[in-house]
């Protein structure tokens, strides 16, 4: 029961700490300086939320070992868990992202349609936990967070309709990003065995999900893809091979000095 | 004659042709494809008035108003924005400076000074 609550919570931790991570590749990258900050501010948003869900993690998952601890000695070397913990001293198949958030940037376009999609996907998620409210620490979570995410959606959906319906250039790059990226959506609504204690309700979040981007796509004059082989996996910590590059920059410091602060 | 180019990515490094900004292109091309310039004011506190804050780059108000979200409100400074395209804000002429606003400089009788405050009144 437990457990199954922590993985849930380090399935949305794991997921925003990584995209957070891919967009901050982008810094001193943007397109222009404007944009570049806005992508950071970005960034930040998604590692301060990520930050919030380790740390309720460590706490679970602390509690749990603790009540346990006088049935078996902790192993030589235990630490408490602890954010730092959870996010550098996990290894990839631990890691219960989504596919979605580790493919690696292409262009200005690829990286806005992904935050698209998946602000979009956090933005109804969180509606359903806050109001649920059946767990009151991740219930505030999501509504602090919420702020920041209604903001990512208004943002990143203006560019998908700016570049979407902009240039001949600018359509066919959102055209391919589209292309590339919606295989990796099946994802965001698939139940995994950790959510069944979340109460997660995919039935209306998916066709919520659906919508939004169905009209964003429609005003940006895109065409929504039907039929498309679904990439699944990285919820259950099966990922793609760009994942275990990402994590060996993440936890380089940590891995190779351990305990190192600055 | 054959041109090899070689170029040499590093890992997290976005290369130019894919990351969104255009080429590098003459400076003529350049300068029509910059966004249009706009003037942002911020009001830092309800019952304040908007002040110039800066300006940056954009395509259209709405895009304007975002990136001045950004740039300029990371920090808590402001509760309302106001954006307007620099091209709308018409100046005065440095060099008519003498004119306009020297003249002002010996008449300091059009400041409120000679007047007797009241105690009560403070902050003027």
């Amino acid at each position: 029961m437990s457990k199954h609550l922590t993985d849930f919570i380090l399935h949305l931790a794991d997921s925003t700490l990584i995209l957070g991570q891919r967009n901050g590749e982008w810094c001193g990258h943007g397109p222009v300086l404007e944009q570049d900050i806005a992508i950071t501010n970005i960034t930040l948003d998604l590692i301060g939320q990520a930050r919030s869900l380790y740390q309720y993690a460590a706490k679970l998952i602390n509690e749990v070992s603790k009540l346990s601890e006088s049935e078996v000695p902790p192993a030589e070397g235990f630490k408490a868990a602890s954010e730092d913990t959870l996010a550098y001293l996990r290894t990839e198949r631990e890691f219960k992202n989504f596919l979605l958030v580790e493919q690696p940037n292409s262009d200005w376009g690829q990286t806005i349609l992904r935050q698209f999609l998946f602000s979009t996907w956090q933005y109804y998620l969180y509606q359903q936990l806050k109001e649920k409210g059946s767990d009151t620490t991740l219930a505030a979570i999501a509504e602090k967070s919420l702020k920041e995410i209604s903001y990512h959606v208004r943002w990143s959906g203006e560019w998908v309709i700016r570049l979407g319906d902009g240039t001949a250039e600018s359509k066919k790059r959102m055209a391919h990003a589209i292309q590339e990226l919606w295989p990796y959506t099946g994802e965001l609504f698939l139940p995994a065995p950790y959510e069944k204690v979340a109460e997660v309700d995919f039935d209306k979040l998916k066709p919520a999900w659906f919508k939004k981007v169905s009209d964003v796509f429609n005003e940006a004059t895109l065409l929504v893809p039907q039929h498309v082989y679904m990439h699944t996996g990285g919820k259950t910590g099966t990922h793609t091979e760009h994942l275990g590059y990402m994590l060996a920059e993440l936890q380089y410091m940590q891995r190779s000095f351990p305990g190192c602060e600055w | 004659m054959n041109t090899i180019l070689i170029r040499k990515f590093f890992y997290g490094d976005i290369p130019d042709e894919t990351g969104g900004g255009e080429l590098p292109q003459t400076p003529s091309k350049e300068a029509g494809k910059e966004w249009p310039l706009w003037e942002v004011l911020i009001r830092s506190k309800q019952g304040l008035d908007h002040k110039h804050a800066g300006s940056l780059h954009a395509a259209d108000a709405k895009m304007a108003i975002e990136n001045a979200r950004d740039v300029y409100t990371r920090r808590m400074e402001g509760v309302s924005i106001w954006v307007v395209e620099s091209k709308y804000i018409h100046a005065t002429n440095p060099d008519e400076s003498g004119e306009l606003f020297e003249p002002a400089e010996d008449k300091i009788y059009r400041h409120p000074t000679f007047y007797e405050l009241p105690d009560e009144v403070n902050k003027m």
